[in-house]
C-alpha cells in the first residue's frame, strides 16, 4: 500500500477575530446583566381572616402573648411574653430563652401546636417584629444549624 | 537625512491565547452567577435583616408581592400607591383575575410582604388585614438574609 506524502501540510491560520468579537459581546452583556442580590428569605404565616379561623378546632395548648411597646420616636420601649418583662440587654435573646424552656426543645423539631400572637404598637418600627418573629421562629446554634421552635405566629387584631 | 530602513516589516501578531483564556473564565463565570429569577425588588424597600431570613426551597405557586416603603406608601404590580384603599381596590382586581382565569383558590396564594425595616408594624398589619378580607390567607414576611444579625446582640 502506498501512503501518501502527508509531509506538505499548509499552515492554516484561524481567523480569530470574529470568534474574539462575539466573546466580547457575550462578555459584555453578561456583564451588564451582573447584579448582585442579596439573599432574601420569609417567614411563612397563615392567617385567616377572623371569622374563618373561628370555625377552625382551637389548639390545646395555651396562646402566648408577645407584647412589644413603641417609644414615642418609634424604638422599642418593652417587650413581654405574657406577664414576663424583658428589659435589659438583648431582650429578644432573653425572648428566645423563654420560648425554648416553654417549648421544651431539646434541639428538637419545635412545636407544631404552639402558637404565638404578637402585638405590637401601630408605630412601632417593623425591625422589631421581625426580630420578634426571628426569636419565635427558631435560632441557629454555634454549628450553622437551624432550629424551628413556634411556626405558628399570627398577629393580634388592630386596636385603632 | 537618510532614513534606516528597520529591517524586514511584518505583521506583528501578538500573542492572543492568555487574553481569550482570561475572557472565557469571565464569561464562565458571569454564565454561573446570572440571575435570570424575576426577583421583585425594588430599591425603594430596605427590608429588615434577619439571620433566620431563608430563601425558600420552592417557588411559590401564586405568589404576589405588595411592597411598603418607609414612608408609608405601598408599591404594588409597579405603580406607587399612596392610600390603603387604592391598595385594597387594586388587590379586589387581583381577586377577580385569580378567581375567573385560573382554577387556583385565593386561600393557594402567598402574600409576599416586602415591608421597609423602618415602616410602621400597625400599617402592615392593615395590609394582611385588608388581605384577609379579600379571603387571602397565606403570607410571607420577607426579610434579608444576614448572618451579623444575631438575636444575641440586638
Amino acid at each position: 500500500m502506498k501512503i501518501r506524502n502527508t509531509d506538505r501540510r499548509e499552515h492554516i491560520v484561524l481567523q480569530m477575530t470574529p470568534m474574539i468579537d462575539i466573546v466580547f459581546q457575550l462578555l459584555i452583556f453578561f456583564v451588564f446583566t451582573f447584579k448582585i442580590v442579596d439573599p432574601e428569605g420569609d417567614f411563612n404565616i397563615r392567617m385567616p381572616s377572623a371569622s374563618a379561623s373561628q370555625s377552625s378546632e382551637p389548639s390545646e395548648t395555651p396562646l402566648l402573648k408577645v407584647r412589644l411597646r413603641a417609644t414615642p420616636d418609634r424604638e422599642l420601649a418593652s417587650l413581654q411574653l405574657g406577664d414576663v418583662v424583658f428589659d435589659g440587654r438583648a431582650p429578644f435573646f432573653q425572648l428566645q430563652s423563654e420560648i425554648r424552656s416553654l417549648v421544651g426543645d431539646a434541639a428538637g423539631p419545635g412545636s407544631a401546636d404552639q402558637e404565638v400572637e404578637i402585638e405590637a404598637d401601630y408605630d412601632l418600627k417593623y425591625r422589631y417584629v421581625i426580630r420578634a418573629i426571628t426569636a419565635i421562629t427558631g435560632y441557629v446554634d454555634d454549628n450553622g444549624q437551624q432550629h424551628k421552635l413556634v411556626e405558628r405566629i399570627r398577629f393580634a387584631p388592630l386596636k385603632q | 537625512m537618510r532614513i534606516r530602513p528597520r529591517g524586514p516589516r511584518g505583521i506583528v501578531e501578538g500573542d492572543l491565547t492568555p487574553m481569550i483564556d482570561m475572557t472565557f473564565q469571565l464569561i464562565a463565570f458571569f454564565m454561573l452567577v446570572i440571575n435570570f429569577s424575576d426577583v421583585e425588588q425594588d430599591q425603594r424597600v430596605t427590608l429588615p435583616a434577619s439571620e433566620l431570613a431563608r430563601p425558600p426551597e420552592a417557588p411559590y405557586e401564586h405568589p404576589l408581592t405588595i411592597h411598603l416603603t418607609e414612608n408609608d406608601r405601598f408599591i404594588y404590580g409597579g405603580r406607587e400607591v399612596t392610600q390603603l384603599a387604592q391598595l385594597r381596590s387594586a388587590l379586589l382586581q387581583e381577586t377577580q383575575i385569580i378567581l375567573r382565569h385560573t382554577t387556583k383558590k385565593l386561600a393557594d396564594v402567598t402574600v409576599i410582604i416586602r415591608a421597609d425595616e423602618n415602616a410602621k408594624t400597625g400599617l402592615v398589619q392593615q395590609v394582611i388585614q385588608a388581605c384577609q378580607e379579600l379571603e387571602f390567607e397565606r403570607f410571607a414576611l420577607r426579610g434579608k438574609f444576614s448572618k451579623d444579625e444575631k438575636i444575641g446582640e440586638l
